[in-house]
């Protein structure tokens, strides 16, 4: 015993210095590595692996020259390593070259979806993380109860939808056969942002809320329960604290981390929800901008999009477990 | 129940004690935790949502009444006369094309399910029994696949390629064997620490041999709801892709590029999109629900196996 501790003290003081700085330079190194291989998988996938990319974009109107023009355009006539440099010292000064489709600068294409992206999912984010917690919670309040069980199947059936027929179901309410309350599509004139028309990011948003809430507040309701039953709120209880002050007080705080995470994996699926969401209301983000591009065999453009929603998983990724590590005190300091 | 080591995995998650290899009872374990199943109200309601879909879509292409690529009609016919659901945006017959529609869809689904199963259960079984190197390679092969939604890792795929069937089915597994894997590898753990594997390995039987002999069987009941869900998830994502473009080539029809094709005439006939999108939606209900009774009865716990991997799992290793 005496020898555990003696091993277990170094390490703790060690750590009680910065743990969490410490955790999260780890994972940032770890994230950067991991960014670096994804950068790589992506350019050798897309830029060399299926013989020739140039053939690709040209696909049967191919000639000899026309051929050796674009192979020069997209520098296939460097080597590997030199193409992989160009393009991952592109992707730091924005110098990534032109679309395949449009001749434009990629990044200028895809600088303005982006930030239509963002307000899409943080929009979402914040209005599914509210009402998913509030949900749980009440949910788990009402153990048992009719609420509980509506909840319950509903949450069930929802999870397994996947988007685009909910996307279609809203439209069939809101936008088409029964009524014509909101716009089926969120056309936005070049230049002008989706926040300047708030209308028509009801449907988009709408949508992803009800994919993402059902999970989050599952997982409210599991932790709130769990808390709810837990040694300290009995302890509260016996004491005399009122009810709405253990529900406050001790049993939400401890209920949130766990469902924060889940919050964070939610909005790492939005990073691919976006795109058949996207696709299905023309909102102008990176979402639609991908499946265009797939279907030009735009590559430049294709190349940007992925490695921007391949590190906005990464760091999400991060931001979810050093949030669950700050959320939980038992954690922060546990070992 | 035996003695479990403290996991990552919650105690009730690790199935029982060691079911000996080759000892066979009269009904074999995931049988008997299926029926179990399908016993429950919503394992009953599910499994009856899949059978009703599936039979749809297996038997459809044999009874349509018209030949669901011919233009027969006007452009969106409302519903009437020869056709019960009305035309398309070609004046096909929706009713033929949806009957036609399903069988495909559910053969990639569950082949890019199998084979995204395999695949995870390979990697994650290997990499907690074999740990070391190669536990560390195949856990960081499996962070930079998670680095990609799933759907843009299809996507890029099919990008390079073009859109194959089987690069659809290859992408989607693929994009599956990571998750599995994972759920695989936390529940190897606890087992190969178990003191029947510890016997085996002292006769000296070989690493792959203990995984197959020993390790697999007891993996059967997260194995199996790792199936349900991951099928579920397969139908949804191969759905998309068609719905996105990403399928057959056009004439034929796909529940999930039917609702793309028909979804601009909506307000003519709304029943060329909506029966397609019915479809998908009872079958991955009734599939999602069925896993969830499965889960409930094989596992025991209230919550999926990718929920409750969550509470303990994601917390950094270094901390928790």
């Amino acid at each position: 015993m005496a020898v555990v501790t003696a091993t277990a003290g170094p390490a703790v003081s060690r750590r009680a210095a910065h743990p969490i700085l410490a955790l999260v330079g780890r994972r940032a190194l770890f994230g950067i590595v991991t960014l670096f291989v994804v950068s790589l998988v992506v350019f050798l996938a897309t830029q060399v692996l299926p013989g020739n990319a140039a053939a690709a974009v040209l696909g049967r109107n191919a000639t000899p020259a026309s051929l050796r023009v674009l192979e020069h355009q997209m520098h296939l006539d460097r080597s590997v390593a030199a193409q992989y440099w160009g393009w991952l010292s592109g992707l730091f000064t924005g110098k990534l070259g032109n679309s395949l489709a449009s001749g434009q600068p990629v990044w200028g294409l895809v600088s303005g979806r982006l930030i239509n992206s963002g307000v899409l999912v943080f929009v979402t984010g914040a209005i599914g993380s509210t009402v998913g917690v509030a949900l749980g919670a009440a949910a788990a309040l009402r153990r048992d109860s009719q609420f509980d069980h509506v909840t319950s199947v509903v949450a069930l059936a929802v999870t397994s939808l996947p988007e685009f027929v909910i996307a279609i179901a809203l439209i069939i309410v809101f936008s088409t056969v029964v009524s014509h309350l909101l716009p089926a599509v969120s056309l936005l004139a070049p230049g002008t942002y989706a926040w300047q028309q708030p209308e028509l990011l009801v449907l988009p948003v709408a949508t992803l809320v009800i994919v993402i809430v059902p999970y989050i507040m599952r997982m409210m309701r599991a932790a709130m329960i769990e808390a709810l039953e837990s040694d300290y709120v009995e302890m509260a209880r016996l004491k005399g604290v009122p009810e709405w002050q253990i529900v406050l007080r001790h049993a939400l705080p401890n209920a949130i981390a766990p469902t924060i995470q889940v919050i964070g994996l939610n909005f790492l699926y939005l990073a691919g929800g976006i795109v058949v969401v996207e696709y299905i209301f023309n909102f102008p983000g990176i979402g639609q901008g991908l499946v265009s591009a797939v279907g030009d065999s735009d590559i430049p453009v294709i190349q940007l999009i992925v490695v921007i929603l391949a590190a906005f998983y990464v760091f999400m990724n991060i931001v979810t477990d050093v949030i669950a590590v700050l959320a939980t005190p038992r954690r922060r300091i546990a070992r | 129940m035996a003695v479990v080591t403290p996991g990552r995995f919650p105690a009730e998650q690790v199935p029982g004690p060691a079911r000996a290899a080759g000892r066979r009872g009269h009904l074999p374990e995931w049988l008997s935790s299926l029926w179990a199943a399908v016993r429950t109200t919503r394992g009953g309601i599910g499994l009856a949502l899949v059978s009703l879909i599936v039979g749809l879509a297996v038997i459809g292409p044999w009874i349509t009444p018209s030949p669901p690529n011919a233009l027969l009609t006007l452009d969106y016919a409302r519903p009437g006369g020869h056709f019960l659901l009305g035309s398309d945006a070609l004046g096909r017959d929706v009713l033929s094309r949806v009957l036609a529609g399903g069988w495909l869809l559910l053969l990639m689904a569950a082949a890019a399910t199998v084979l995204g199963v395999m695949l995870g259960a390979a990697a994650g079984v290997s990499a907690a029994y074999l740990r070391g190197v190669s536990d560390g390679i195949i856990m960081r092969t499996i962070d930079v696949i998670l680095s990609f939604p799933q759907l843009v890792f299809a996507l890029l795929l099919l990008s390079v390629i073009g859109p194959k069937l089987w690069l659809i089915v290859l992408a989607v597994a693929v994009s599956h064997a990571p998750q599995v894997g994972r759920v695989l590898r936390s529940a190897t753990l606890d087992i190969s620490e178990q003191d029947y594997v510890k016997a085996v390995e002292l006769q000296g039987t070989r690493p792959a041999k203990v995984m197959m002999k020993e390790i697999m069987p007891n993996l059967v009941s997260p194995l199996m709801v790792e199936v349900g869900l991951r099928l579920t998830y397969s139908i949804v994502i191969i759905a998309g892709l068609a719905f996105l473009g990403f399928g057959q080539q056009p004439p034929a029809s796909n529940w999930g590029s039917m609702i793309n094709e028909n979804r601009i005439g909506l307000a003519l006939n709304p029943w060329a999109v909506i029966v397609p999108a019915a479809l998908i939606a009872l079958l991955t209900i009734g599939m999602n629900t069925f896993t969830d009774a499965v889960a409930r009865v094989a596992i025991g716990v209230e919550r999926r196996p990718e929920e409750a991997a969550l509470l303990d799992e994601l917390v950094p290793r270094e901390i928790a």
